[in-house]
């Protein structure tokens, strides 16, 4: 019962949430549903009996991602709205729908699971975070290596583009002077 | 009783939501939330096939996919703060320099 409930609001704040930060023209107000719907994701998880995966969501998402985005929105103008072109709206809804609809028909259909094996199946009388750690540090150990080096890539990718002029304010230099200089 | 299909046509929900935001945007800014959007969703239908059949593999998977997220968010801010010093604009009609 309590799950149902949980799941029916979830779902609805969720979309709402995602909704929001599709349609939204404030940058400000896409990034702050868009951090307040992963929260209510992370709820997912908790519900599923995915702990760990569901704190993972809560520190990465919510605490480093977003974090992110509004360090890089000090250096977009982010209180103006952002005039974009639509191009044919009703095309893109129509699509949309579309996908939405097949992706339903696809996953509303029964599936087959009697062929289904869990490959590796829970490890009982563990927690989740354990059992997360005796799977990860067993059978996805490689994986987990490469997302490291891959990770530690993307933080020395990030500091060296972001960093590269960085003592040019953006707001006292107009373009002109930035764009010349690059060209030098 | 909250079946797998629920969870998996709530994440097709959630992708569909996400695929019109990449459509349909032209700001840099927005097409990056709209693809943490899509991510999300298969998160969601990864930890609840996780679950339904009592199978790690799912939440690995749903690990990794995280990590991924958060290296491309990295490498991609750096990308549009490169972009927009030099242009001024994170408009996708501006910066488009082939004229095709």
């Amino acid at each position: 019962m309590y799950e149902q409930i949980a799941f029916y609001l979830f779902s609805v704040l969720t979309i709402g949430l995602f909704l929001v930060t599709v349609l939204s023209k404030n940058i400000l107000y896409a990034m702050t549903s868009l951090a307040a719907g992963m929260v209510l994701i992370s709820g997912f998880f908790f519900m599923l009996g995915a702990d760990f995966l569901g704190v993972v969501q809560l520190i990465v998402y919510v605490g480093a991602v977003m974090a992110l985005y509004a360090f890089a929105m000090m250096f977009f103008d982010a209180t103006r709205d952002i005039k974009e072109k639509t191009t044919n709206d009703a095309l893109v809804f129509f699509l949309g729908g579309m996908v939405a609809l097949m992706l339903v028909i696809i996953f509303a259909a029964p599936v087959f699971s009697e062929n289904i094996q869990a490959m590796y199946p829970v490890v009982e009388g563990v927690g989740n975070a354990q059992a997360v750690g005796l799977v990860l540090f067993t059978k996805y150990l490689v994986p987990f290596e490469v997302a490291a080096v891959m990770l530690l890539v993307a933080m020395i990718a990030g500091i060296i583009l972001a960093g590269k002029k960085m003592d040019h304010s953006l707001t006292t230099n107009d373009d002109k002077v930035i764009s010349q200089e690059d060209t030098k | 009783m909250i079946g797998l299909s629920h969870y998996l046509i709530l994440s097709g929900l959630l992708f569909a939501i996400g695929f019109v935001g990449v459509i349909r945007r032209r700001n840099l800014l927005m097409l990056f939330f709209a693809t943490e959007i899509m991510l999300n969703s298969a998160n969601i239908a990864f930890a609840a096939a996780s679950y339904y059949y009592h199978d790690l593999t799912g939440q690995m998977f749903a690990f990794f996919i995280i990590a991924v997220a958060a290296s491309e968010v990295a490498v991609g801010l750096g990308l549009l703060i490169v972009l927009y010093k030099k242009f001024g604009t994170l408009d996708l009609d501006d910066l488009a320099s082939m004229k095709g």
